[in-house]
């Protein structure tokens, strides 16, 4: 109907953005506690929202887990760091330069499709379980995606752009640098944010095959002695983490990326 | 005196489609052409071969006597779509194309501003492209290309994406400029009525392949005010000019 296709989209207050979302999460919480609170379901596979957040204080009040999130917050700060810095490294001379987009990209577009699951026996294999095998396996889950990301951010920026640097005389590492590069990094920042949510899982990944300390690593031991309580409090506090960074990357972008707004 | 531009024999190829045949045109010093075509018809193709953006597959083309063999800051080119640069301001597009000129930033600054000021862009020296209407876009766009003050403007229908009204705008404000700074301008469009109200000379192509099918003088008087487009002779060289794109002999 005419009436309702004009309100697709349609903006609607922060305040009552945020007010809905809210209620999202209150329903489900809502629901969680009801479920568990009406005896419904055994406390072993879904203790309550009330055991879970004791849980979580008690091993807050401990320091175990802020020992577990600092751990994991800087292995996959330093593995997802290694990995973007080289797809920002390679990925614009991939979209910018045909000979090396057939150096790099075949083999790349071949080793994305490789299951990275079945490289952490392997890597543990080749450097043990220090923290080198976790930034390898992050990097493995995301560099090989954010290198073909970049690449393509950068091969469409409109090519009148490009021929504009050609028309004011400027050098190919000039139009690479001061166009082509600017022009692709709003949409190289949104592949950055995207991966850095699937670097998320391949830390956890990493840890809860073999690691001392981290997320993951805690996981798996309290799976050993069935206290689901903490595997739920810990794969909460990984939803907020990454919230949470995800957040702070799409702040920065709307700072950065002020100039595209119209008003 | 020796044209400024010389297109010689300049033919292109795709693949199988055959876009330009045998182009020979030559443009004065100081003379502004328009290149008036149906959509395909090779405009563009020819003028980025002039921007030395694209190379012919025979022929060449002269510049002063010397050939074109890549693209320079001789040519200035305005682009169809807008190609400003969405992170600088109106004044960094414009400084944009000055770098390199051995300018000291003070006087970069004020060399943007000034051409800002001529295209009617006094007063939005800050803005981002984003908060600029098309007209406006296009008239920064214009301000660039003009800075640095290239012999040649290569221009690839301009207002093509611009409301009729915002188009006479800058018809004029485009006539304004050329009679001040005196370059040597071609001028690609698919509108006969802009082709005649700006133009010395109007050269028609056709397609398929490309070539040039016949070329009009416009002999209106200048400076040419809007009231041009109320005087017979620009009606009849219109009229003209649409008969032979229809109906070529
Ligand atoms: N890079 C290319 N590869 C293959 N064919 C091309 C290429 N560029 C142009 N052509 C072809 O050459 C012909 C002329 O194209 P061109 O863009 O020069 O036309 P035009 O006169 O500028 O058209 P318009 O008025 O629509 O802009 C067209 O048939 C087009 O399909
Ligand atoms: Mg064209």
């Amino acid at each position: 109907m005419a009436v309702s296709r004009a309100r697709v989209r349609q903006p609607i207050t922060r305040r009552r953005y945020l007010a809905i979302t809210a209620i999202t999460f209150v329903a489900l919480v809502g629901l969680w506690a009801a479920v568990t609170g009406g005896g419904l379901v055994s406390k072993l596979f879904l203790p309550s929202p009330g055991a879970v957040l004791e849980r979580l204080l008690e091993q807050a009040r401990s320091g175990q887990l802020f020992e577990d999130i600092s751990l994991s917050v800087y292995r996959i700060t330093l593995g997802y760091l290694i990995a973007t810095a080289m797809a920002l490294l390679l990925g614009p001379l991939m979209g910018m330069s045909q000979r090396v987009e057939a150096m790099i990209e075949p083999l790349v577009d071949f080793i994305r499709y490789m299951p990275v699951v079945a490289f952490v026996p392997l890597t543990i294999l080749w450097i043990g379980t220090g923290d080198a095998q976790k930034f390898l396996i992050i990097w493995m889950g995301t560099f090989f995606q954010q290198v073909l990301m970049v690449a393509d951010a950068v091969r469409q920026v409109p090519q009148p752009m490009i021929h504009l640097g050609e028309t004011l005389g400027m050098g190919r590492v000039a139009i690479l640098t001061r166009i082509a590069f600017p022009a692709a990094w709003p949409r190289i920042w949104d592949a950055l944010r995207v991966t850095l949510g699937w670097a998320w899982t391949w830390l956890v990944v990493a840890e809860l095959v073999a690691a001392r300390g981290g997320m993951g690593y805690r996981i798996t031991v309290a799976q050993r002695y069935f206290a689901t309580d903490t595997i739920i409090g810990y794969v909460i506090v990984l939803g907020l983490l990454g919230l949470i960074f995800d957040q702070a990357m799409r702040a920065a972008g709307r700072a950065m990326f002020r100039y595209q707004r119209s008003r | 005196m020796a044209p400024k531009v010389e297109i010689k024999g300049v033919a292109k190829r795709f693949g199988s489609v055959e876009a330009l045949a045998r182009i020979d045109l030559d443009l004065q010093a100081n003379e502004f052409v328009s290149l008036v075509g149906v959509s395909g018809c090779g405009k563009s193709t020819l003028l980025s071969i002039i921007a030395g953006l694209q190379r012919p597959s025979q022929g060449e083309v002269l510049i002063d006597g010397q050939p074109v063999v890549g693209p320079g800051r001789d040519r200035g080119v305005v682009f169809q779509s807008a190609t400003l640069l969405p992170w600088l301001t109106a004044q960094g597009n414009v400084e944009f194309a000055l770098r390199g000129e051995g300018l000291a930033r003070a006087e970069r600054r004020q060399v943007a501003r000034r051409h800002l000021a001529q295209v009617g862009l006094a007063g939005f020296e800050e803005a981002w492209p984003a908060q600029l209407s098309g007209g406006m876009q296009q008239r920064v766009a214009l301000a660039r290309s003009l800075c640095y003050r290239p012999q040649i403007l290569l221009m690839d229908e301009p207002f093509g994406a611009l409301d009729a009204l915002t188009r006479h705008d800058m018809q004029e404000l485009l006539t304004e400029v050329w009679e001040t700074h005196r370059l040597t301008v071609l001028f690609v469009t698919h509108d006969i009525e802009e082709a005649v109200f700006i133009s010395d000379r109007v050269v028609i192509m056709s397609p398929r392949p490309g070539r040039i099918e016949s070329a009009r003088l416009v002999d209106l008087a200048r400076p040419r005010q809007p009231e041009v487009q109320a005087d017979p002779r620009f009606h009849e060289l219109a009229d003209d000019l649409l008969r032979s794109i229809r109906h070529p002999e």
